[in-house]
């Protein structure tokens, strides 16, 4: 039992790969067995890893959890398999498992190569996984990019009408945008002599290491180009929209809950530790442009006559909250920003699955298409209500707390953000009700809709559990926000006190940091 | 110069060659005019038998032949390399030569004979040696060029080759001249005291320097040299189009690397600049260009030459690290190349008629496995984690900024720009294969065993350098001691 809790992260790590194996080895025409499989598995890594919750100690700061094994021993080039999670981390690895078994779910409806659709359905949440529990820079880039490629496959094996181009427009945008960031990981390596993320930051915290003024500018372009494009910011969003509306249900889930986070998890990961004084250089650019992809976003659900479109317009909205949150640079903005990526993938997540849903049923997205849906189909649209009204922040439910602590945090670094940002909120009521009240409110008018059949049993399970997370997440938030606070607390500490509080604070750092074995 | 037993061991896996190659030429006319695959399995025995060789080689490291031969770990590295191509290429062309009716033995030998030229080109000690291995494998793949008698594109690749091929050597021979009439010497060891004591003519060694510089870089291709790539890879026959992007080139940049960096690194100052000014200028003429081809061969002939350009950073590192690098980068190179341009030789069909990227519409269900190795190798070529072609990339953009000057820096951003450029036109063959239907139905060609096994090969081969490239890199640390 030991070993297997010291190794339980390898174990939620792997496990969707194993599923995969097995699945490879079914026959392609057994899809109800590939399906259970896949379910299974996803399930089983989603119930694997919420005893992590559990575990995990919400006073220890640092990593928790950890495996380290040595990977590449190479003279002079050593980058070991080193991951751990911590209250940043944990939460995302916990939406990442949730969603992807939602996202094995919904495929049910899916009949071309099932057996491939859900191998790369499984080989991306191990992808994923990676990309949050990774602490070793090499290992973090190989999951990075790796992830790409089942996604990639996805939008364009399955998806709809304009799927080869949204998959090409998607991964040459990710994958570009990378570029830079290996070498910007290469160079940091050659500074500081190691690609291991938590000695690189103590490094820096000890002042062993001090990056030239230039260079750590450098850095945190070449990272923040990389994550500016998955969350994405304004003028690098356009991906977004087509990637997400021609991805399969299943795909969009995941994209909107998880790959977006991937952003904003690398800001607060790599960006804010690691070059703190850029950070606070770039800040007023970066909340600008959040700022701008909050409203640019909101404005654009507004017109969309396509639900799907609509939501995925919302994505860029919401996530420019996030960073916004994130930019606060105090305890409160920062907690925010990390519950409002799980909200977000809530929320989106179950937005996309729910216009999937409707999809399955009507083979359309446009809202005009709709209406008077409440009548064939009571069920579904009681939990499209609760997922509207989580989505647009109504006390009690997820997204509340998350754009709650977000703007508080914000306005008490300048009220004209805050103020601005609320204009986000204020949109984002007026065109999610909008389209809920366009799709489900009104006369039935269009025959088609008449006698569509309302939630089964398999759609059933889905909505119970979203809104089971809903509700969990919006009022048991001191359950949530105790485990970020040690965390968030770290990353503030590393963005002050290096370069400018450090003579007046010589003591050792007030938080512990994990030393990694050797 | 005196001749001693040990060093015939030094040759070893050149005498098994060159015996096995003489076996298929007088065993050919025996089987008329049939297929020669029993040939080919000569072939492929005598290769084994080299690599195997070469392990009873790695007993005997050191200078043989008068110092003219230097068995080294750099060496075996490169014997390994090049064997291991040869022997992959024979398999691949097995069915090819019956497919599209060309029943000479020679082939083989002249397979054969080309790896002896390489062989000696990795292991020389001295100019003219390089020269000579440089020739007998250049002849060799004049004619291979050639191979499809009938079709013109072939005779016009041979006949390009070999001009272009021949007044590049040339080059190189002149380089050799005025680097003897400069140092003295054509031993590169000594050819390097000379230049570090300034005993040295400078500016003939310089004039030499640049000669050397045309001639080798005729032979891996880089900018302005690689004129007669395209034309010579999209016509020779497919098997030898993957021969020529590997083999030659692998050991061409071995020759390289040993007359610069044992013989020329005191003048390191001034080759930097022609690998740099080349390493730039390569990596953008072979991305751009491939990026606007139709013809898939064509494409994979314009992205060897980008991919000489990713090499040339490393080598522009001049260090050890830099030459480790190269080696490794070589290796994933020859996997992912190789089995790309079976794949090609296998889709284009009888004649080669089909090789534009539509006739790839729909082989991921028409052919599931050639779809899934070929998507390794473009995605290795690509750079994409978990594949050779990542770590490749990793540890040349590693060598150049381990060094720090800034022109290297800017040479990594090149590359990291260039692989953001590459991404788009290997991922078009992707999309063909398993986003777009056949839009007419292609006559079934069952997938030979042999080729199913080169690709397989290639493929793990290519995953395995992307999980676990410990052991290889530590081969190639250690190789590039020789050399720095």
């Amino acid at each position: 039992m030991e070993m297997l809790q010291h190794n339980w992260l390898s174990l939620v790590l792997f496990l969707p790969l194993l599923g995969a194996g097995v699945i490879l080895f079914l026959p392609s025409r057994a899809y109800e067995r590939i399906r259970r499989v896949a379910l299974a598995t996803s399930v089983l890594t989603f119930a694997l890893s919420l005893p992590l919750l559990f575990w995990f100690d919400s006073s220890h700061a640092g990593m928790q959890f950890s495996v380290f094994h040595p990977w590449i021993t190479a003279p002079d080039l050593v980058s070991n398999y080193h991951i751990g999670i911590d209250g940043l981390s944990l939460f995302l690895l916990l939406l990442t498992t949730f969603l992807t078994s939602l996202a094995a779910l919904c495929s049910w409806p899916i009949v071309q190569r099932v057996k491939w659709f859900f191998v790369a359905l499984l080989v991306l949440e191990t992808g994923m996984l990676g990309v949050f529990v990774a602490l070793d820079l090499v290992l973090f880039f190989v999951f990075w990019e790796v992830m790409l490629v089942p996604m990639y496959f996805i939008i364009g094996l399955w998806g709809h009408e304009r799927r080869i181009y949204a998959a090409i427009k998607f991964i040459i945008y990710t994958m570009a945008g990378s570029a830079l960031m290996l070498v910007a990981i290469i160079w940091l390596r050659k500074l500081s002599g190691t690609f291991d993320l938590l000695l690189i930051a103590r490094l820096l915290e000890s002042r062993v290491l001090v990056l030239q003024p230039g260079q750590e500018q450098l850095l945190f372009l070449a990272f923040f180009l990389a994550f500016a494009i998955k969350v994405p910011l304004f003028p690098f969003h356009t991906w977004l929209p087509d990637a997400h509306v021609e991805a399969p249900t299943a795909g969009s889930v995941i994209l909107a809950g998880v790959l977006l986070k991937m952003g904003t998890y690398g800001l607060l990961r790599f960006c804010l530790p690691l070059f703190p004084n850029a950070t606070k250089e770039f800040l007023p650019w970066i909340a600008a442009l959040a700022i701008i992809s909050i409203i640019y976003g909101a404005l654009v659900s507004l017109v969309q006559p396509d639900a799907k479109k609509l939501v995925a317009y919302s994505s860029v909205s919401h996530m420019g909250f996030v960073v916004l949150g994130i930019l606060a640079l105090n305890v409160i903005g920062i907690e925010g920003a990390i519950y409002q990526m799980v909200n977000h993938g809530v929320s989106t997540g179950g937005l996309f699955l729910i216009v999937g849903m409707l999809y399955d049923r009507r083979q359309t997205h446009m809202i005009r298409e709709f209406g008077g849906l409440a009548t064939p189909l009571p069920i579904l649209s009681s939990f499209f209500m609760l997922v509207v009204l989580s989505s647009l922040g109504l006390p009690l439910l997820n997204n509340f707390v998350g754009e709650f602590l977000i703007l508080v945090g914000v306005f008490q670094v300048s009220v004209v953000k805050a103020a601005l940002a609320a204009v986000g909120v204020v949109l984002a009521t007026w065109y999610l009700l909008w389209m809920y009240q366009r799709v489900i409110f009104g006369k039935l008018t269009n025959e088609a809709n008449r006698n569509l059949p309302d939630a089964s049993r398999r759609e059933l399970a889905i909505l119970v559990s979203l809104a089971v997370m809903i509700v969990w997440f919006g009022i048991a938030s001191p359950m949530f926000t105790r485990r970020m606070e040690a965390t968030t607390k770290r990353i503030l500490y590393q963005v002050e006190s290096p370069y400018y509080e450090w003579a007046a604070r010589p003591t050792s750092p007030p938080v512990h940091l994990e030393e990694p074995q050797p | 110069m005196r001749f001693e037993p040990t060093d015939l061991f030094r040759l070893l896996p050149e005498l098994v060659l060159a015996l096995s190659g003489i076996v298929v030429m007088v065993a050919d006319p025996f089987l008329g005019r049939r297929s020669k695959q029993p040939l080919g399995v000569l072939a492929l025995v005598g290769t084994l038998l080299a690599l195997a060789a070469t392990l009873v080689q790695a007993g005997y490291t050191g200078l043989g032949f008068s110092r003219m031969l230097s068995v080294d770990y750099f060496s075996l590295f490169l014997h390994f390399l090049v064997l291991t191509v040869t022997a992959l290429t024979i398999l691949a062309s097995f069915r090819y030569l019956d497919r599209e009716e060309i029943h000479y033995g020679e082939y083989y030998a002249l397979l054969l004979f080309a790896t002896i030229g390489m062989g000696l080109m990795v292991a020389s000690n001295e100019l003219v040696l390089i020269f000579l291995g440089l020739e007998t494998s250049s002849i060799a793949t004049y004619i291979l060029a050639g191979f499809r008698r009938g079709v013109l594109k072939s005779n016009e690749a041979a006949m390009k080759y070999f001009l272009l091929g021949s007044f590049a050597t040339a080059f190189l021979l002149y380089g050799i001249a005025l680097m003897f009439g400069s140092t003295g010497s054509t031993f590169l060891p000594e050819i390097r005291a000379a230049l570090v004591a300034q005993q040295a003519n400078l500016t003939l060694a310089w004039m030499a320097i640049a000669l050397l510089f045309v001639g080798l870089a005729f032979k891996v291709a880089t900018v302005p040299f690689q004129i007669w790539t395209p034309d010579v890879y999209e016509g020779a026959p497919a098997p030898v189009t993957a021969f020529l992007s590997v083999g030659p080139k692998a050991a061409a940049f071995a020759a390289f690397l040993r007359i610069f960096f044992v013989a020329l690194e005191p003048a390191i100052d001034k080759w930097f600049w022609l690998i740099w000014v080349s390493a730039v200028l390569t990596m953008f003429v072979g991305n751009l260009a491939a990026l606007v081809q139709s013809n898939v061969k064509r494409m994979l002939a314009y992205s060897s030459i980008a991919h000489a350009g990713y090499i040339l950073i490393a080598f522009a590192a001049g260090s050890r690290f830099g030459i480790a690098a190269v080696l490794f980068y070589l290796v994933a190179y020859a996997l992912m190349k190789l089995g790309a341009f079976s794949v090609v030789a296998y889709v284009a069909g009888p004649g080669e008629e089909r090789q534009g990227i539509e006739n790839y519409a729909g082989l991921s269900s028409r052919e599931p496995l050639v779809a899934a190795c070929f998507s390794v190798f473009l995605f290795s070529l690509i750079g994409v984690p978990l594949t050779g072609g990542f770590f490749g990339k990793f540890y040349i953009f590693r060598a150049a900024l381990e060094e720090g000057s800034s022109w290297l820096v800017w040479l990594v951003v090149f590359g990291a720009i260039n692989t953001a450029i590459s991404i788009y036109y290997y991922l078009r063959v992707v999309i063909a294969m398993y986003f777009r239907e056949a839009r007419q139905e292609a006559p079934a060609t069952p997938l030979p065993t042999s080729l199913a096994f080169v690709l397989t090969l290639a493929a793990l081969g290519t995953v395995y350098l992307g999980l676990l490239p410990n052991s290889l890199l530590r081969f190639a640390t250690e190789s590039a001691r020789a050399l720095h």
